[in-house]
């Protein structure tokens, strides 16, 4: 056998066996985080403790993690910018298609909404809703009803950083009446997590969305054709 | 519910493999979302409906759309080199 397979598997034995060990052989967690998040529960405006962690006691890495989505979008902007739009390249002719997303889309719509307001209580919130968002804007692409070019408007770019502005604003409000960055008032915490929520799914539903709109155009128009015989 | 927790388990690693080992890029491309949902569920199974709602939607669903569309693209653009592609 290759030496160097030989010597891949015994590394890999032994990566496993280490995994396995540390699995084993947990130490002691020093602080308990879900007690220490039971016992802010109530000050943090909402009573699903994921959320509460996401959007008020660790709300900076989401701040960041928005601002990271943005950045992807960004770049996807510049590498597409360079190549000319295409006529059309997926709008696949199909009634079936057509009808079932007539009574999809308002559906998927209502469920956005629906993960969006139960994000409080229950599992659900923005990033959940923006991708529900996302697939729906998926969906009409696919079926080739296309939001003429909005994806190179001022307007598409307001929405695109809508989210970490309000997040921000919200943050820096923060900061105004007397708080630290972020540290939003008790008494005001929950309307400002539905309101940077609300933003967010916006945000992240058209940022999603985009990083497919803004997908190459094929350099061939009947690759549907191919792709077909291939299955 | 032990029987469903193994099953899973098991489903989970074969699809990885044979995901990974797929010659056709298209075959990976779909059990990679196969393996999407699946890990969904597991999420599920681990109580953290939090992460099988993100998992599905953006891990399954939006990242297989987009590597479906790279996948059309690819084809398009390396018209000769197809029964290469099924090779490698």
């Amino acid at each position: 056998m290759n030496p160097r397979t030989v010597c891949a598997a015994v590394m890999c034995g032994m990566l496993v066996g280490l995994l396995g060990l540390a699995i084993t052989m947990r130490p002691e967690a020093v602080i308990t985080l879900p007690e220490r998040v039971a016992a802010e529960l109530s000050r943090s405006g909402v009573s699903h403790p994921v959320t509460a962690v996401l959007l008020n006691f660790r709300s900076l890495d989401t701040l960041l993690e928005i601002g990271v989505l943005l950045l992807a979008v960004v770049v996807a902007y510049a590498l597409r910018e360079t190549q000319a739009d295409p006529a059309d390249r997926m709008g696949l002719d199909n009634r079936l298609l057509h009808a079932v997303i007539a009574w999809l889309f308002p559906l998927m719509l209502l469920v956005a909404g629906y993960l969006l307001w139960a994000g409080a209580t229950r599992p659900g919130g923005a990033f959940q809703a923006g991708a529900l968002l996302a697939a729906a804007g998926v969906l009409l692409r696919l079926a080739g009803i296309r939001p003429s070019d909005f994806a190179h408007t001022l307007g598409a770019r307001a929405v695109l950083v809508f989210g970490l502005a309000v997040f921000l604003a919200v943050g820096l409000g923060a900061m105004a009446v007397g708080g630290h960055f972020l540290e939003y008032p008790p008494a005001w915490a929950s309307p400002f997590i539905f309101g940077v929520e609300l933003a967010l799914m916006l945000s992240i539903g058209f940022a999603l969305f985009s990083l497919f709109e803004l997908a190459p155009p094929h350099p061939v128009s009947n690759k549907g054709a191919r792709e077909r015989s291939e299955t | 519910m032990l029987w469903l927790d193994a099953l899973l388990a098991v489903t989970l690693l074969i699809t990885a493999v044979l995901a990974l080992a797929s010659p056709s890029l298209f075959r990976a491309v779909v059990l990679f979302i196969v393996f999407g949902l699946l890990m969904a569920l597991v999420w599920v199974r681990l109580e953290a409906p939090d992460i099988a709602l993100a998992e599905a939607a953006i891990g399954a669903g939006l990242t297989g759309v987009l590597l479906l569309d790279t996948l059309g693209y690819l084809h398009g653009q390396r018209d000769v080199a197809d029964e290469e592609e099924g090779a490698g």
